[in-house]
């Protein structure tokens, strides 16, 4: 197996070991779409009308979660170091640890929104939207989110500082998702908003690694 | 380039060009309020209020081309390690915030009148508002390590992956359907506005850029002057602990 899969491997076995960082995003995730109609109450054709955005913010917030432990955990334990040191160039370590990030919680969260999204009284023609929005704008979540926590590695309050750097960056993200199934759900095509998601995603993948590298090796000097 | 990168020696040019600098941005600034104010002709439609025009726009170029500086100073800093380039991008963070929040205020006081609404979500607006966050990203970040130099380089990286949001600025108003008008200065086929209010508008551009060029040499010395007002005290605090110097003894007081 290449380098890049056994990295993608190990951070999935670690993930799972662990155990708690799926359930935890995916924990939050349901807790927080299930207080808007606390919130805003259960009236369904109010609540229809906003459930695009309340899935996708807090798919957004779910994310942003587990993104400080990204690389704090192997900072800690001088693993980041040795990583730095092998033959896989600094960026690839970054693509594979994103790649695993994604695996355990985009992937997840994909998955669980169009649960939610029958709470929510989404107009069932916008799953497909939902779905296919969120598969193609969570690895950009992770990507970009990649990028604040190597910056972030070390910072006092770095959690909070991850959320502040990294928020700007998610709002275009957000903006075309929740387009995608506004759209949707009003009966217009979907597939413009999906396709700049793509683009986006696209733009991020070659790009985010550069900069979080550059991160790494700052927090490792 | 690196003839500047000694700081002694742009301690000594800042201390020859900043008053003239200053007095030249006071002159520009008064110049183009008087003219902005009492010159200029009222707008056939928008009557007197036009006016917050004057210092709504060129706070708006500024914004950009604040954090254009920025950028540029970051990549010098991370590529070259040009050491005035990182305290120059430092400097700039805190004045590129202060004149997005002037344009987003000034902005939403002339949209009131004008619009009828205080803000609006359309594409110019929203990436505005990101470019602040962007700032405040920064400067939140360059102050959130213990060692001033790492925190430097994390926000040179985060200014170089902000740049995006600069060209979504400039062309939001293209791509989308925006309350916010279109360019009217720098577009191609030359400025569609009136020459009577052009000119003022220039002015008022040139004073605030002016005053960000001044304002950056001044915070610039004294980031250089309190580098070495804390390198003085760490090497006096090493003498010290090397060769306490002696009190002069209380009588009966032990040696």
């Amino acid at each position: 197996m290449s380098p890049f899969l056994r990295l993608v491997r190990r951070d999935l076995a670690l993930s799972m070991r662990q155990g708690g960082d799926a359930a935890t995003v995916l924990a939050f995730f349901v807790l927080t779409v299930i207080l808007f109609p606390f919130g805003v109450g259960p009236e369904p054709v109010l609540l229809a009308r906003i459930a695009s955005g309340i899935l996708w913010v807090t798919a957004l917030l779910a994310a942003l979660l587990s993104l400080d432990r990204l690389f704090q955990a192997d900072y800690e334990d001088g693993s980041l170091e040795a990583l730095a040191l092998t033959a896989l160039p600094l960026e690839a370590v970054v693509a594979a640890k994103c790649l695993a990030h994604w695996l355990v919680t985009g992937l997840p969260l994909t998955l669980l929104a169009p649960v939610l999204a029958l709470l929510l009284h989404l107009d069932s023609v916008a799953y497909p939207a939902l779905v296919l929005g969120l598969a193609l704008g969570t690895p950009s979540l992770s990507l970009v989110g990649a990028v604040g926590a190597a910056l972030t590695l070390g910072a006092r309050r770095g959690g909070v500082l991850l959320s502040l750097l990294v928020l700007p960056l998610y709002i275009p993200v957000l903006i075309f998702g929740v387009a995608a199934c506004e759209a949707a759900a009003a009966g217009f095509a979907a597939r413009p908003h999906l396709l700049l998601l793509a683009a986006l995603a696209a733009f991020a993948a070659p790009t985010a690694p550069f900069a979080a590298a550059a991160g790494l090796r700052q927090a490792l000097e | 380039m690196h003839r500047f990168a000694n700081p002694a020696r742009f301690m000594r040019i800042s201390t020859a060009v900043l008053p003239w600098c200053g007095a030249l941005a006071g002159l520009l600034l008064a110049t183009g309020l008087v003219l902005a104010l009492f010159v200029a002709p009222a707008d056939y439609q928008q009557g007197e209020a036009v006016r917050i025009m004057y210092v709504h726009v060129p706070a708006a170029w500024m914004a950009s081309f604040v954090y254009a500086v920025m950028a540029g100073a970051s990549a010098v800093g991370l590529i070259w390690r040009h050491p005035l380039a990182d305290i120059a991008a430092r400097a700039a963070a805190p004045l590129g915030a202060g004149f997005t929040l002037v344009c987003l205020v000034s902005g939403s006081l002339w949209g009131e009148p004008m619009w009828g609404t205080w803000w609006v979500w359309d594409a110019r607006l929203t990436s505005v508002l990101v470019l602040f966050f962007l700032y405040l990203g920064y400067i939140a970040l360059v102050n959130a390590f213990d060692d001033p130099s790492r925190g430097t380089r994390a926000g040179a990286v985060l200014a170089l992956v902000g740049v995006v949001n600069l060209p979504i600025i400039k062309f939001s108003v293209d791509w989308w359907n925006t309350l916010h008008q279109p360019a009217s200065v720098f577009r191609l086929g030359g400025p569609t506005i009136a020459a009577s209010m052009l000119w003022p508008l220039l002015i008022m551009a040139l004073g605030f850029t002016l005053f960000f060029v001044t304002m950056l040499m001044v915070r610039m010395r004294a980031a250089l002057l309190a580098a070495r007002l804390r390198a003085l005290r760490m090497a006096a605090s090493e003498d010290e602990a090397r060769a306490p110097r002696r009190r002069p003894r209380a009588v009966g007081e032990a040696d």
